[in-house]
């Protein structure tokens, strides 16, 4: 189980040594030490390890991620996770704007709150937040499922496309074009799925979740609501 | 485009580290701000002196100005850092001593005045900079600083910030304005001066006009996310504490730490990692187009 | 009764017949005109600006025998893996879904043919482009659609777009009519659906944190890639020397002749700068940081022949890159399809609403049947016959001033023919040493 101290050994040394790894390696756990807010920890990963980095992180931790397991036992900056592809990303901590940034697959469970632009632009990938999430949460959020135990800021799903966002808090306000739509089994199914994959296990009942998405209205350019756009 | 610093000891304990704890946020800032950089230290001050920092042309002229300066006034008291002076002068006196330093000294710039604040900036990188004015050794109840990657204005000293908005208040800034041109005329008309083309000093200078309209620092900032237009986070130094300012839309980094001994501001959480006790603080991101104050 | 005289009919130069039916246009349908292609008014631009031949104190090469190189390194300054290419002139980012399949694949041809690179565009990479270019630059947009790590490491390089001539500050647009299967599965859209796009980039807004997005994108490809960024021309001077700061290899700049695939008319024509307006401020810039040839410079906006491109060489780029002049090339708005020009309501030479997707050349269309009429063999072909008279027409003019490599062509191999062109060239009037404006700070 290697373990790399990132106070003594370079960044770039780690991710150069993580992405020569194959998936038939033998070095499947991963422990990182002092990360002390680094960037780009542990991005472009592309074999099912798991990394476990033991502090705060600084922005596009799990960048770009692609069956990987990355867990941070403490905070996360910028874009965690950002354009992760699969695999899955759990932030023990807080994290910082942009958290799941147009990711197209995979999971990120994030304990504690995200801050503005949480799944921004999200493309497949299922985001679950303990906490709240910040203004500007899914603006123009494409595929995915946002899940969110608390609150929700300004503007939540603004511009939004096909996204499902489930929140169980307060939502501060709606963006454009997203409005609250029912709640059906299937969604229900829905939120137990990405629980059950994120690991929980029955903590949380899916039918106290509202659910919001597009109405639609922005699919084809009209004058009467030119001043959504 | 910059990186921004912010310390506010609650701790009396911790006000000999003031200086070295805030050169090590400064110091971690450099990739961000590599032109230009610049700090404000609210030290101890004396009742009924007024401190003005002002900044030569060189170490030898600001050396030349502290020993006129002294032959010039008495009860006055010279501090030499590099290029700055730091003159304390009784309160009765200070604008005699701004009418001379205009006239006798037309090239060194008063860059900031009050009770308990020093303001030292210069061009290059953040650490020599800090090294420079002897930041390590500084103590005092707060400090802001800033690291400046010039985007629109040339890369000078007058494009460092802090900007002192008034007496014991001075300014730093992450983001860009994009009304400013607009602004500095309209301000020039209210009979504010400017030095430079730079955003962050419209911004000061809005600041001190609207408080000079009787407005507090607080609602002058609340009533610039109005008035302000473009991207911004806002880092204030009062003399007894420090505000916080995102715009609206907020898109420019701001992290903050709380402990019982301090509060901290960084626009990356690497900033505030080595702050003692950092690893139990309360770390969260301020709100959008909301005012925050820390005072004591 | 004699008539009252009458003068001759007379029409307004302010409310013209084309400002006149925009008016018409936008009271029947309520939405701004939207359409393809760069600025189409008359701006300063390169044809203002002639070339000092060889005469008695300057002695030209053979032409043919006497070598004059034209290759170049891009990514010199931190990539491992900096990209060659053989000539100065480049494919510009482009996308799949704005353009055919087939089109792509036949710039990417072109391009091959002679050493040269393609750009991806707002779609992502196709399978075709990848397997057709032999050098491949990827773009990655505030919109992110089809952004992989995958793609990422099997691009040559990577392009963060910040902006592009045609709108800057403005995001990408393509209208339902373009987003097909397979153009709403690559960017995970609903199918026939207007696309609305973001402007800024999700995860970073600014240099200081385009550095960090920068140091990500390095670590992700292990350095391998040279990084550009692509910027609308609006403020060279800063731009250029921000994108410095921030960490690019190679800063790309975009005049508003630069075409898009589809945005409102207004942002087309009356935002930005023409490139020969751009290129010195950003030169000057590189300059001041004693970067200039570290950091490589491609302009486009308006490139069209060999002319151009030893225009832009000589005002200190490294390189061009061309797209309209590239699609023109390939077909775009040839007479042969007036009759079908004329059924749009248009005619060869002014179609530009490439955002219906019903281009007669099979361009800037997804239909498949029009599509078809594009073959990517005989059209990449012919863009490299394009490509190679450029190259030999620059050739020739830098011959004729006497040098061995076209980046050895300066700023006083030339003058200029109007007082707006040598201001902004920063070049004297011809026949006299007289450069407008020489005073200001840069």
């Amino acid at each position: 189980m290697p373990e790399v101290d990132l106070g003594v050994t370079p960044l770039r040394e780690l991710n150069a040594a993580l992405h020569r790894l194959t998936p038939e390696t033998n070095e499947r756990h991963w422990v990182i030490d002092h990360p002390a807010g680094r960037h780009a920890i542990a991005a472009g990963l592309n074999v099912p390890v798991t990394i476990e980095i033991n502090g705060p992180v600084g922005y596009y931790c799990a960048g770009m991620n692609k069956y990987a397991t990355v867990l941070i036992n403490g905070s996360a900056g910028v874009g965690v996770a950002e354009n992760m592809m699969s695999g899955f990303v759990h932030v023990t901590g807080d994290a910082s704007q942009s958290a799941g940034a147009t990711g197209r697959g995979g999971l990120l469970r994030i304990d504690g709150n995200a801050s503005s632009r949480c799944g921004i632009s999200m493309k497949g990938i299922d985001i679950v937040v303990k906490g709240s999430v910040g203004h500007m949460s899914a603006f123009m959020a494409q595929a995915g499922n946002l899940v969110v135990f608390g609150d929700a800021g300004d503007s939540l799903g603004d511009s939004i496309y096909e996204a499902r966002l489930f929140v169980r808090g307060s939502v501060k306000s709606l963006g454009a074009d997203c409005v609250e739509k029912e709640m059906r089994d299937e969604h229900k199914r829905a939120i137990h799925q990405v629980l059950t994959q994120a690991g929980f296990d029955g903590e949380v009942d899916p039918s106290e979740f509202k659910r919001y998405g597009s109405a639609r209205r922005l699919y084809h350019f009209h004058v009467d609501h030119a001043e959504e756009y | 485009m910059c990186g921004i610093v912010g310390l506010f000891l609650k701790d009396p304990a911790l006000e000999p580290e003031l200086g070295r704890l805030t050169a090590g946020m400064l110091a971690t800032m450099s990739d961000r701000g590599p032109d230009s950089a610049g700090f404000a230290v609210y030290a101890a001050g004396q009742p009924g002196q007024t401190k003005l920092t002002v900044r030569s042309t060189s170490p030898l002229a600001a050396e030349e100005l502290s020993v006129a300066v002294e032959a010039a006034f008495s009860g006055v008291q010279t501090v030499l850092h590099d290029t700055h002076v730091v003159i304390s002068i009784p309160d009765q006196e200070i604008e005699a001593l701004i009418k001379w330093l205009e006239r006798e000294v037309p090239e060194a710039e008063i860059v900031g005045r009050g009770t308990r604040m020093e303001i030292f900036k210069e061009v290059g990188l953040p650490s020599s900079v800090a090294q420079r004015f002897g930041l390590a050794t500084m103590s005092g109840t707060h400090a802001i600083g800033h690291t400046r990657m010039a985007t629109e204005s040339a890369v000078t000293t007058d494009g460092a910030h802090p900007y002192s908005t008034g007496t014991d208040q001075c300014l730093v800034h992450n983001g860009s304005l994009s009304n400013h041109n607009n602004l500095r005329r309209e301000l020039k008309r209210e009979g504010l001066h400017f030095e430079t083309e730079n955003d962050t000093e419209v911004a000061a200078g809005y600041l001190t006009w609207r408080m000079r309209e009787g407005l507090s620092l607080g609602d002058a900032l609340k009533v610039g996310l109005d008035d302000l237009d473009g991207f911004y986070t806002f880092v204030v130094g009062t003399e007894n504490g420090f505000g916080v300012l995102r715009d609206g839309i907020a898109c420019k980094p701001a992290v903050m730490a709380e402990t019982d001994q301090y509060v901290a501001f960084g626009s990356e959480y690497r900033v505030l990692a080595t702050l003692p006790g950092i690893e139990h603080a309360r770390v969260w991101e301020p709100e959008p187009a909301t005012v925050y104050f820390w005072e004591r | 009764m004699d008539a009252t005289p009458r003068t001759t009919p007379r029409k307004s130069a302010t409310f013209d017949d084309y400002s006149l039916s925009e008016i018409r246009r936008a009271a029947e349908s309520g939405i701004y005109d939207i359409r393809g292609a760069g600025a189409k008014r008359k701006v300063p631009h390169f044809d203002d600006l002639l070339f000092l031949g060889a005469s008695m104190s300057r002695y030209p090469l053979e032409g043919y025998r006497e070598k004059c190189a034209t290759d170049l390194w891009l990514g010199t300054r931190f990539a491992r893996k900096p990209i060659h290419i053989k000539i100065p002139i480049t494919i510009a980012g482009m996308s799949f879904g704005s353009l055919s399949a087939q089109a792509k694949e036949a710039l990417g041809r072109g391009a091959s043919i002679m050493g040269t690179s393609t750009t991806t565009g707002d779609g992502g990479m196709t399978e075709e482009e990848r397997g057709h270019s032999e050098i491949l630059v990827y773009q990655l947009l505030p919109s992110r659609y089809g952004m992989n790590p995958d793609d990422l490491r099997r691009a040559d390089a990577i392009e963060i777009v910040v902006g592009q001539g045609a709108k800057p500050g403005g995001g990408g647009m393509l209208l339902g009519q373009k987003i097909t299967e397979r153009v709403a599965e690559m960017r995970t859209l609903p199918v026939g659906i207007d696309q609305r796009s973001a402007c800024r980039h999700p995860d970073w807004t600014g240099p200081d944190d385009l550095e960090i997005k920068i140091e990500e994108l390095r670590e992700i490809t292990d350095w391998e890639k040279p990084i550009y960024i692509k910027v609308g021309a609006s403020r060279p001077y800063y731009d250029t020397a921000l994108a410095v700061k921030s960490g690019a290899d190679v800063i790309v700049l975009d005049g508003m002749q630069g075409g898009t695939a589809a945005t409102q008319e207004v942002f087309i024509e009356h935002v930005g700068l023409p490139i020969l307006g751009a290129i010195r401020p950003a030169v000057q810039a590189l300059q001041d940081l004693d970067m200039h040839r570290k950091v490589q410079l491609i302009v486009s906006g308006g490139i069209r022949n060999g002319a151009d491109v030893a225009k832009a060489l000589a005002l200190g780029a490294d390189a061009v890159s061309i797209g309209s002049a590239a699609l023109a090339a390939l077909g775009d708005n040839d007479p042969h399809w007036e009759h079908e020009y004329a059924k749009l309501g248009t005619t060869a030479g002014a179609y530009d609403d490439w955002h219906e997707g019903r281009d007669p050349a099979g361009i800037s269309t997804q239909d498949p049947e029009l599509g078809a009429r594009l073959h990517p063999e005989v059209t990449g072909r012919r863009l490299a016959n394009y490509l190679s008279v450029m190259t030999l027409e620059a050739q020739t003019i830098a011959r004729a001033c006497g040098k061995s490599h076209v980046r050895n062509l300066e700023p006083e191999d030339l003058v200029a023919l109007t007082v707006e062109a040598a201001a902004m060239a920063k070049v004297p009037l011809a026949g006299t040493d007289w450069i407008p404006g020489s005073k200001s700070s840069w």
